[in-house]
């Protein structure tokens, strides 16, 4: 590996569909093999999953959004995140983020995109997903072996209807079973060195009505800016 | 498929030959006129504003919509190749031993697994599925009616070899009985819905001890009738060729007919299993064994026969059993019982 290239990957998914384990299980022999794993968890009001890192040993950078719309926070902080990972002298760094309003995806062209998400949710949720399943080229099935295997192959099936390019892998995040593969994808990820000039994968929300900007009392008199309105007729 | 001799068609011809593509355009929230418009004028048509929204310019659109067909067509293609032998070449224990023999598995036979808790049965499983190729712990490879499967293949997920059954497994989903088996069957491409389902509930019914109708939601049979749908619905319909069945519980399901409805529609049946009626069942028991297999036992003459008298014992307890479900008293003598 030519110094200062490392391998990064963003993996993204709802919101508690298991993403921390599955990378856990994923870099445990990763690790194990001697590679020098980091990882940045981006999240919105608190989070303890760096807790869970640091009990495993691995190096964790945790970002809460706060006030700020998660997705925004997210994208102008990777570029640093990146930088850090590379001081830090990482063979590989995952930014984990939770994709909340489904309507944005963290991917970015020429970087590693998985997206994690699980069968629990039902088998609409492929489609209500968007861009962050859509735009990923690795998609991770998680909690499979609670559900019946007609709704395992359903689930996939809608998967691949929705993004036709990805692999899709079924990985059980208690166990690890199935993470074999992912690590393959993991150590096969395209190398960076910095994203100075790379592009979103899919444009973030067109955003700027008086409601990002702190107002919070509903009106027609209190709408400025970017808004839309539903047809009630 | 030619994409641009399809755009010279009337939409509605195209749906009747693509009815998937339904999915496609439901998914971008675009609604399908019941007009006479020909394909290409009606993708031509669509607001750009909309599509804006989904990141989408007319161009992409026919793109994507082109290669949603070529995917779909290619599952339906690989949904129809079976494969009839699965080979399990020889590993490593935990240990560093060599095991003995490769394992080759075949359609229409029922294999078990027995061998204690934490004994290597995931971790043999877990080589199947990943279609191991010597990178895993153990060291051991699978081929595909004699083949290494292709790596890009392998890495894409698109085959997976298992399906699983076991008792912790539960319908999420809530819907019929009929719209559970539909919903599978599309998802499959299965051209004669109505009679799919149709086999997969008539079968199910015949495993389960407690009848339902094609009208009952999923989550609201019994355990029994949920294991026989599921066993039902992986025989007919599932694209996985080996079947591995992690204990069927004793009550509700008749277990026996349930491993010949698999053998019948071609599985490969593994089996984790320590009752000794279901694993006489088997062709052979594989005995793991510190992460090995340790040995191959084929199923003896005089295990079969002892067999039949295991499977009159079990119809004994099993109308014990229908008795107690009745509400009836069981006066019985033992002696009797076991004569």
């Amino acid at each position: 590996m030519s110094k200062g290239l490392f391998r990064f990957i963003t993996v993204a998914g709802p919101p508690s569909c298991g993403k921390t384990s599955v990378i856990l299980r994923t870099i445990e022999p990763l690790i194990a093999q001697g590679y020098k794993v980091g990882v940045v968890k981006f999240d919105c009001l608190t989070s303890e999953d760096h807790v869970r890192y640091q009990q495993a040993g691995v190096t964790v950078k945790k970002g809460l959004a706060g006030s700020l719309c998660p997705d925004h926070f997210f994208i102008a902080n990777i570029e640093q995140a990146v930088q850090w990972g590379k001081k830090k002298g990482f063979d590989l760094l995952i930014s984990e983020s939770a994709g909340l309003c489904n309507r944005c995806s963290p991917h970015i062209r020429n970087v590693m995109a998985v997206c994690v998400i699980d069968h629990l949710s039902g088998v609409h949720t492929p489609r209500k997903i968007g861009p962050m399943l859509k735009t990923a080229d690795v998609v991770v099935l998680t909690k499979g072996d609670i559900v019946s295997q007609a709704e395992r192959e359903v689930f996939a099936f809608r998967v691949r209807q929705v993004n036709s390019r990805a692999a899709v892998l079924p990985v059980n995040g208690l166990t690890g079973q199935g993470n074999l593969l992912l690590q393959q994808h993991f150590q096969q990820a395209p190398q960076v060195d910095s994203l100075e000039g790379r592009k979103l994968r899919f444009t973030m929300p067109a955003a700027l009505c008086s409601y990002c900007l702190g107002e919070t009392q509903i009106g027609e008199d209190c709408q400025i800016g970017n808004v839309k309105t539903m047809d009630f007729s | 498929m030619n994409f641009e001799e399809l755009l010279q068609r009337p939409l509605r011809e195209v749906l009747q030959t693509y009815p998937y593509l339904r999915d496609f355009f439901a998914a971008l929230a675009i609604s399908l006129p019941n007009s006479t418009i020909g394909f290409g004028e009606f993708l031509a048509g669509q607001d750009t504003a909309k599509l804006e929204e989904f990141s989408l310019g007319q161009e992409e659109l026919r793109k994507q919509c082109a290669e949603f067909i070529n995917q779909m067509e290619l599952f339906k293609v690989q949904g129809d190749q079976r494969i009839r032998e699965i080979t399990v070449k020889a590993g490593y224990d935990k240990n560093g031993q060599a095991e003995k023999q490769d394992l080759i598995l075949r359609t229409g036979e029922v294999v078990c697994v027995v061998g204690p808790t934490g004994s290597g049965k995931s971790r043999l499983l877990a080589d199947i599925e990943c279609l191991a190729q010597a990178d895993t712990p153990s060291g051991r490879s699978v081929l595909l009616d004699g083949q290494a499967p292709d790596q890009r293949q392998r890495l894409s997920g698109e085959q997976q070899l298992v399906a699983q059954l076991s008792q912790n497994m539960n319908f999420v989903m809530d819907l019929s009985v009929e719209e559970f088996i539909t919903m599978h069957a599309e998802s499959r491409l299965v051209v004669d819905i109505e009679h799919t389902v149709e086999q997969v509930y008539t079968t199910a019914v015949s495993l389960a001890g407690e009848s339902f109708s094609r009208q009952t939601p999923v989550t609201a049979l019994s355990g029994g009738q949920s294991r026989a749908l599921m066993i039902a619905d992986v025989a007919c319909l599932s694209r996985s060729p080996i079947v591995l069945i992690d204990e069927i519980e004793n009550a509700g399901v008749d277990r026996r007919q349930a491993l010949q409805i698999l053998v019948q529609e071609e599985k490969i049946v593994l089996i984790a299993t320590h009752d000794p009626l279901l694993a006489l069942s088997g062709d052979r028991r594989l005995v793991i064994r510190n992460g090995g297999v340790a040995s191959i036992i084929e199923t003896s003459e005089e295990e079969r026969q002892g067999l039949l008298q295991l499977a009159e014992l079990d119809h004994r307890l099993n109308r014990l059993r229908e008795q107690v479900r009745a509400g009836e008293r069981l006066d019985f003598d033992l002696q009797q019982f076991f004569q």
